[in-house]
């Protein structure tokens, strides 16, 4: 009951005329951040993150410049289905799996259908998520405050164990980015003794540490831009869409077909999404995987089946509110969006983990009530204005190329007022490109910056209680067992090997 | 990319080593203290200074070395690909939109925001993009002008100008 009229505190106050204003502007950026080819959540989110500043120096608190980021995201995830349904080119990563049935459909002229049921089912799902992340997230909360120092440190080994473990990508590469990562955190002064660390030439600028979103944008700002101008060389053409009121209504009367791959993705891309390393894209993955096995007619997927378009766009939704939980309750971020969430909270004087339910709940409410609202404005807004993003995607990446740059520079000094930082964060995108060229993930390394900062006071803190002993991550009743679960996802990689190796050789 | 793989790992090994030597740097304030004393545990205050950041990049140089033995046995994708690293199409837009944004924050330096924005902006979009110099000039002119009400005005940050600093005072007069 409690949490019922919590919410509705929280609602209410994300209906303010403010909130509810910056939750309008955030999903319609976010609608096109996500629809452009090239740029999804993240990229919208960290570059804009400096701009959040100026929202709360007129308001005041944390609560609305949150509000903005989080209707971004929200945004991001309904718009990448328009670009994945008309041009054949994914928005975002996490719509990748849209295509493959999305785009059929747009050839089979019936985008506009196609174009309606990724945005019911994105609505479900989003729906279903926060539901569940309200009824989840003040219980995760109250446990997570029992934990000590060790706790926190096994829980962030764990985060980082399921890059190696789950992410997939190269894994001396995941580890060599976590590390860089972690290192680079540390450059500047240790809080603990004074001393300073890794003043590189013994330049000024790094006394001051090197600061995240130097390293987001240079990423997210410069190194993307030049990988997504570098590969999306090739013009692609874009379906014609009907998109007149008849047209509409026919197609949500033709989602109805949907319900199951909706459904499937809703649950799935919820529990998806909290795992870290996880995220809304293996969500939105997966949730087609199984949409697809567990239908009657497996043959007619990837060749324009609407439960090919719900499952994935129902798991993107509900995976980007299930990646919240952790960095909410925890402190830890599912995903790379949400670690520049996470990096903003931190900024803004806020301390994410499970006090903040406690000690910070005119923030939290009204966040978790925003998702609500937000939800709300992105159908509305995704399914009045399709011609107008369809418009949009026609703008050339000439003209948005220099314009996300020209931002990127000067969101940077705005934040810091130091030119030393912009021309770090520009060598930060050339190396984030050169790197992700040769299959380096960067996303390990976004969330480890974050991360560095409190994983490593963390584990000083646990030597120093436990006088030296690392055993303190295995003997204590909460510790041990997320402890083992990290290491068994780190050896997983090399389990497997020799699982491999076996087996063929039992063959030969 | 085979060459650029081995390249790569090489140069990320010597900066891991790099940063190994970096960590165990001791403080000018304290002689006593001899290089590496700070990577292991001191008693009584836990993990020095350099051990969070040694280990780490103890562990990023293994890293290199297992990413060049993949390479040797040709495991990973791009050890085994004969592409290019970058493609003739891949260096001219290095070189062009690269190049153009290196331009772009060494001109901050010289003119300021104010004066680099219209000047990268025409660059990109009118000689690498082929747009009209009617468009190019809207969007070069709008940019600077919507970023000096916003943040020069709104906002009170106050964006480097570089030499067109005094072109500003009579602006600064005006709306300030």
């Amino acid at each position: 009951m409690d949490v019922l009229i919590s919410l509705l505190d929280g609602i209410m106050v994300a209906l303010e005329p403010i909130n509810l204003g910056l939750a309008i502007l955030g999903v319609v950026v976010g609608l096109f951040v996500g629809a452009m080819p090239g740029l999804g959540s993240v990229n919208g989110v960290a570059i804009l993150l400096p701009f959040t500043f100026v929202i709360q120096s007129f308001t005041g608190g944390a609560t609305s410049p949150m509000i903005f980021l989080a209707a971004i995201y929200y945004g991001a995830m309904y718009g990448g289905a328009i670009s994945s349904i008309t041009l054949g080119i994914p928005g975002a990563s996490t719509a990748v799996s849209t295509t493959f049935d999305g785009r059929p459909m747009a050839l089979a002229g019936k985008a506009h259908i196609a174009l309606v049921a990724a945005a019911l089912a994105s609505f479900i799902g989003g729906t279903i998520s926060n539901i569940m992340f309200t009824g989840f997230a003040p219980l995760l909360a109250s446990v997570a405050l029992s934990f000590g120092d060790p706790e926190v440190f096994a829980l962030m080994l764990m985060a980082f164990a399921t890059f190696i473990g789950l992410g997939g990508d190269d894994i001396p590469k995941t580890i060599f980015s976590i590390c860089i990562g972690l290192v680079l955190a540390t450059v500047g002064f240790d809080i603990v003794s004074g001393e300073p660390r890794l003043i590189f030439f013994d330049i000024t600028g790094f006394t001051h540490g090197i600061r995240f979103l130097v390293l987001a944008i240079g990423v997210y700002g410069i190194g993307e831009m030049l990988w997504t101008i570098n590969t999306n060389r090739h013009g692609s053409s874009m379906t014609q869409v009907d998109v007149s009121a008849r047209s509409i209504i026919e197609a949500i009367k033709e989602f109805r077909h949907a319900k199951r791959g909706t459904l499937i993705g809703s649950f799935l891309g919820f529990f998806v999404g909290i795992l870290p390393a996880a995220g809304a894209t293996p969500g939105a993955l997966m949730a087609y995987g199984v949409a697809k096995l567990t239908s009657k007619d497996q043959a007619s997927f990837g060749k324009g089946n609407i439960n090919g378009i719900a499952a994935p766009e129902a798991a993107n939704n509900s995976a980007s509110t299930g990646a919240m939980l952790p960095m909410m309750t925890l402190g830890i971020p599912g995903s790379p969006t949400t670690a520049v969430l996470l990096a903003g909270m931190v900024i803004w004087g806020l301390q994410p983990g499970p006090l903040l339910f406690t000690n910070q709940p005119d923030f939290v409410w009204p966040l978790i009530g925003s998702f609500y609202i937000s939800n709300v404005i992105a159908v509305l807004v995704n399914l009045a204005f399709i011609p107008v993003f369809l418009w949009m995607l026609r703008m050339p990446f000439t003209i948005l190329a220099p314009m996300i740059f020209v931002l990127s520079l000067v969101g940077t000094f705005a934040a810091y007022l130091d030119m030393f930082d912009v021309s770090l964060m520009v060598l930060v995108g050339f190396a984030a490109f050169f790197l992700r060229i040769l299959d380096y993930p960067v996303a390990p390394a976004v969330l480890a910056i974050v991360l560095g900062p409190i994983a490593e006071p963390k584990l000083r803190q646990s030597l120093l209680f436990s006088d030296g002993d690392f055993t303190i991550f295995l003997t204590r009743p909460i510790a041990g067992p997320i402890t083992v679960v990290a290491l068994i996802l780190i050896f997983l990689p090399l389990i497997k090997f020799i699982k491999n190796k076996m087996t063929t050789k039992k063959e030969t | 990319m085979r060459k650029a793989e081995i390249v790569t790992a090489i140069i990320l090994g010597i900066l891991s080593l790099c940063i190994m030597w970096k960590s165990g740097e001791a403080p000018a304030w304290d002689p006593t203290v001899a290089r590496f004393d700070n990577i292991g545990l001191i008693d009584g205050e836990g993990p020095g200074s350099g051990f969070w950041p040694f280990w780490l990049s103890f562990i990023m140089f293994i890293c290199c070395i297992w990413i060049g033995i993949n390479w040797y046995r040709r495991t990973s994708p791009p050890s085994q690909s004969d592409a290019p690293f970058l493609d003739s199409s891949g260096k001219h837009m290095l070189l062009f939109v690269g190049g153009g944004l290196i331009g772009f924050l060494l001109v901050i330096y010289v003119l300021g925001f104010y004066g680099a924005i219209p000047l990268f902006l025409i660059y990109y979009m009118r000689f690498l993009g082929n747009h009209t110099w009617k468009l190019t000039g809207m969007i070069s002119v709008g940019m600077p002008v919507f970023c000096f009400f916003f943040f020069d005005i709104a906002m009170r940050i106050v964006l480097p100008k570089g030499y067109l600093e005094p072109l500003f005072i009579p602006l600064y007069e005006i709306f300030l």
